[in-house]
């Protein structure tokens, strides 16, 4: 009993258990195919040792029939393993459409992470039991790598760009969070705990400190990330060309979230996190067509965070995007009309 | 000493001064130059693994700081794999061997042949004292940006000694292939060839296409890092994991530079010790060239937590599975080979044993990992680490302790104690056991990789693992101990002590310094133990002839 808990880790998602399915299918198979062998090789060391009257081996050269059978045999097998494992894949890949979205930003040695509905936390992060939670992640500096071993998922915390993961807790309790890249001296303690909890208590967790968590922030605390986006939005002047209704000089940004548009070069390009992303900090690399090369860069005046705040907030002003319940986000049209003049 | 003196000259005895050993230009002498040099590296090597070890045997980083750590297992990966595994067989068998078995006076390009013995020294050195001194801190994988960018260590050097040793490999593996083709003794045709050919040359192919790869790579770190070009820099619109698509290029199929030689010995020792002929010989052969192709084609198999498209990481996926199956052909092959054979159980079959043991072990835990959706949760844990010292620890180092055993008669031209040997190979295999496969289990339980301190749960496979470790340390230093012993002490080998077949068992050992007094003239299939075993009858019961 002890021996088999600490041969697994908990099993507190929905994915868990499914991974572990798949792993013991292989041990089983692998213990099979070893044992097979090993048997065959111990039983021929045997049976057909040198003694007297065996002095060398029989004139065999060998047999296309067993050939073929021993490559046809782990070939399809190898192709079913194949096919159940990307089969997961697809499924930890993908996160649920209704998720609740967490950012997190990595960097040596600490996981900063924000919630949607403001609070942050560092190297420690709440969840609410059941519910799909994805979280988008970069990095500030080097490539990290989030790791949840009791949820069986891992990916890459990468500079520059964003990654995605996501799980479904079905256990309260606290499990291991790890840096899995190796990341420089601190590695090893660039970790900390995922902490499960009942829905209620989650809700109560959120509300107790809004934005505090004890983080110095620059007076912006408070605020969730659409929030500070929205104030981001005005401070950096993007209103003034980003108009709520066309005519301005770029694009219309409301309801532009999850759509496809058309780019100066020809080519169609979905607006997610990645596009928006790439779109403020280097503007010219993708122009939607129709506008001019006009948009100067932000690459390097923005902190992740803030960019992660621009972009809650330009998915805000798109229906379904679900982490805007912050603010009255539902008829976007007329908040960003708002804003506009102000610049 | 009269009997000495009747003796030929061998290419051991036959000139004794240092310029002899350090200008020659014998592809047995090379041989024995790199045998030295690698030897002391797998101990420098080894010596960090004894550090990493100790180190963990608690939780807590108590031994050393965070950054000797790092700086240890570090210098232990790049040593290792570097300076020991990638010339490991190739160079000290392959280049002792490849003209013997082909019956060729030296390789096609001597003078070459030594260059590429000097610039591996060259670059070893450079790579060696440049990480002892400066200490370089970023794993032998060098990922970017923290190499580029973070590291504050040593990066430069190390770079430019593995930049530098890559050539080394190069020119060895172009000699390979240019001896190969054209220095076969006539009626030598390919399919008479013994299979540890057909392995180097499948290695050679390797080496010469996918080095090149890591050079251009580590140059490119070097050059991002000293000039800030920001190849692999985000901030300058670079990407960092470009370098790992790169990287892992030449690194995975480098994991095929150290296995495809190893199953080459494989395919003589089976063989030998069961006089029979290697079964499926064509079905080995073609799955070395085919190991050797598709290996090109998987490197994305590294990269499944990383942001690579879906659809990449599948194609990746399929391709690692579609290479499992040469290697289990080989596998099952050897195994059959062993089916009706009259077997006998010295060290170097046992070696072969523990191999095929440790490498069944490593290649079918390669599944796991090939396995997109079950990688996710043990990528970059220590389950990774256990399945690639199982392949490159079990399965390179046992098959080198193979060849090495096997043709020790023939190198130095005596026998090693036998005893000893076994006793060696059976602690090794143990020790191996013990050090590895709590980590298969401290992976799946969570443990990530290259951690200084890890949480308590752990701890118990840890200690497992350091306890083996210590096991396995000392039965490398076994050998060590008796082979240098049996060049005094061991008995006279003569030419062929287990009856084998294959060019190199037909003349002298030590061979003579110009290999074969006249060039042979082949007309035999390869591992031809029946025909072997009659004529060592003819000769020595001549009335048996006429049967």
């Amino acid at each position: 009993m002890l021996l088999s808990l600490s041969l697994f880790p908990p099993q507190a998602s929905t994915n868990a258990a499914e991974v572990d399915a798949l792993y013991l299918f292989l041990v089983a198979l692998c213990s099979l195919t070893a044992f097979g062998v090993i048997a065959a090789m111990t039983f021929f060391a045997i049976r057909y040792r040198r003694r007297p009257g065996n002095e060398v081996g029989a004139d065999i050269h060998g047999s296309t029939v067993l050939e073929i059978i021993w490559t046809a045999i782990p070939f399809v097998i190898l192709m079913f393993v194949f096919a159940w494992g990307a089969s997961l894949y697809f499924k930890l890949s993908r996160p649920p459409e209704d998720a609740m979205e967490v950012f997190v930003v990595g960097r040596q040695w600490m996981w900063k992470i924000q919630h949607m509905e403001g609070r942050r936390e560092i190297n420690t992060l709440h969840v609410p039991l059941g519910k799909p939670v994805k979280l988008t992640m970069t990095s500030e500096d080097v490539i990290h790598a989030f790791y949840v071993p009791a949820f069986r998922v891992k990916a890459d915390v990468v500079p520059g760009r964003y990654t995605t993961l996501w799980f479904q807790p079905t256990q309260t309790g606290e499990f291991h969070l790890f840096c899995a890249e190796y990341c420089g001296t601190e590695h090893s303690r660039m970790g900390g705990s995922i902490i499960v909890m009942q829905p209620a208590e989650y809700e109560a967790w959120l509300a107790a400190a809004p934005g505090g968590g004890g983080l110095p922030s620059g007076g912006s605390a408070s605020l969730t990330p659409v929030q500070l986006g929205k104030k981001l939005f005005t401070e950096k002047a993007c209103a003034t060309c980003h108009l709520p209704a066309p005519g301005g000089v770029g694009p219309v940004l409301v309801g532009i979230y999850g759509q496809q548009v058309e780019l100066a070069s020809g080519a169609t390009v979905k607006v997610d996190e990645a596009y928006i992303r790439e779109s403020i900090l280097t503007p010219l690399a993708k122009v939607v067509k129709g506008f001019p090369p006009a948009m100067p860069t932000f690459g390097g005046q923005l902190t992740e965070e803030q960019v992660m705040s621009l972009i809650a907030y330009v998915k805000s002003l798109s229906d379904g995007a679900g982490s805007g319940a912050a603010v009255p986000a539902a008829p976007a049209a007329s908040t960003p009309a708002t804003l506009a003049p102000a610049n | 000493m009269q009997t000495s003196e009747r003796k030929k000259p061998n290419y051991l005895n036959a000139e004794h001064t240092v310029a002899s050993w350090l200008l020659t230009v014998d592809h047995k002498r090379i041989a024995i130059l790199y045998l030295v040099s690698i030897t002391l590296m797998f101990f420098i090597g080894g010596l960090m693994a004894g550090a990493i070890r100790t180190e963990l045997l608690t939780p807590a980083g108590d031994l050393m700081s965070s950054d000797t750590y790092d700086k240890a297992f570090t210098l232990h990966g790049i040593v290792m794999v570097f300076f020991f595994l990638i010339p490991s067989i190739p160079a000290t068998l392959g280049n002792f061997l490849v003209p013997l078995m082909i019956g060729a006076k030296d390789l096609a390009f001597p003078r070459l042949n030594l260059l590429s013995w000097y610039v591996y020294i060259v670059g070893a050195t450079i790579g060696i004292v440049a990480t002892v001194t400066g200490g370089l801190d970023t794993g032998w994988t060098l990922y970017t940006p923290y190499s580029t960018a973070y590291a504050t260590t040593n990066v430069v050097l190390p770079a430019i000694g593995i930049f530098i040793t890559g050539f080394s490999s190069i020119l060895t593996g172009l000699n390979f292939i240019v001896t190969i083709h054209k220095m076969r003794a006539p009626g030598l045709t390919w399919f008479r060839l013994p299979l540890f050919i057909w392995a180097h040359y499948a290695t050679s192919i390797v080496m010469v296409l996918a080095t090149p790869v890591i050079a251009i790579t580590v140059l490119m770190v070097v050059l991002d890092r000293g000039f800030g070009l920001g190849i692999f820099d985000p901030k300058a619109g670079g990407d960092p994991v470009l370098f790992q698509h790169l990287f892992w290029f030449y690194s995975h199929p480098a994991v095929y530079i150290m296995i495809l030689p190893a199953m080459g010995v494989i395919s003589e020792v089976i063989p030998c010790f069961s006089k029979k002929r290697i079964f499926g010989y064509n079905f080995i052969a073609a799955s070395s060239l085919s190991i050797a192709v598709i290996g090109f084609f998987v490197w994305g198999h590294h990269l499944f937590t990383t942001p690579q498209s879906m659809y990449a990481a599948m194609a990746f996926s399929i391709i690692s599975f579609a290479v499992a199956v040469p290697s289990a052909v080989k596998t099952f092959n050897w195994a059959a080979t062993m089916y009706k054979g009259s077997i006998t159980f010295e060290a170097p079959m046992i070696y072969a044993f523990g191999f095929m043991g440790l490498f069944l072990v490593g290649g079918l835990t390669g599944l796991f990992l090939g396995a997109l959706g079950l990688d996710l949760h043990v990528h970059d844990t220590y389950f990774v680490v256990a399945h690639f010292h199982y392949i490159m620890v079990g399965g390179a180092i046992m098959a080198y302790m193979a060849g090495l055993h096997f043709w020790w008669p023939k190198i130095t031209g005596k026998m090693y104690p036998e005893g000893p040997a076994k006793a060696a190979a059976l602690i090794i295999f143990v020790g191996f056991n013990l050090t590895f496969f709590p980590q298969f289990l401290a992976g799946y339980a969570g443990m990530p990789r290259r951690y200084h301190y890890y949480p308590p749960e752990f701890q118990i496979f840890n200690v497992l693992s350091t306890a083996g470790a210590s096991i396995l340390g000392f039965g490398y230093l076994l050998p060590l101990c008796y082979l240098l012993w049996s060049l005094r002490h061991g008995r006279e080998a003569g030419p062929n002590p287990w009856g084998a077949t294959g060019l190199e068992w037909m003349i002298d050992s030590p061979p003579p310094p110009h290999n074969f007094d006249t060039t042979p003239v082949v007309n035999w299939e390869p591992y031809d133990y029946p025909a072997a075993h009659r004529d060592a009858a003819k000769d020595a019961v001549p009335e048996a002839a006429s049967v």
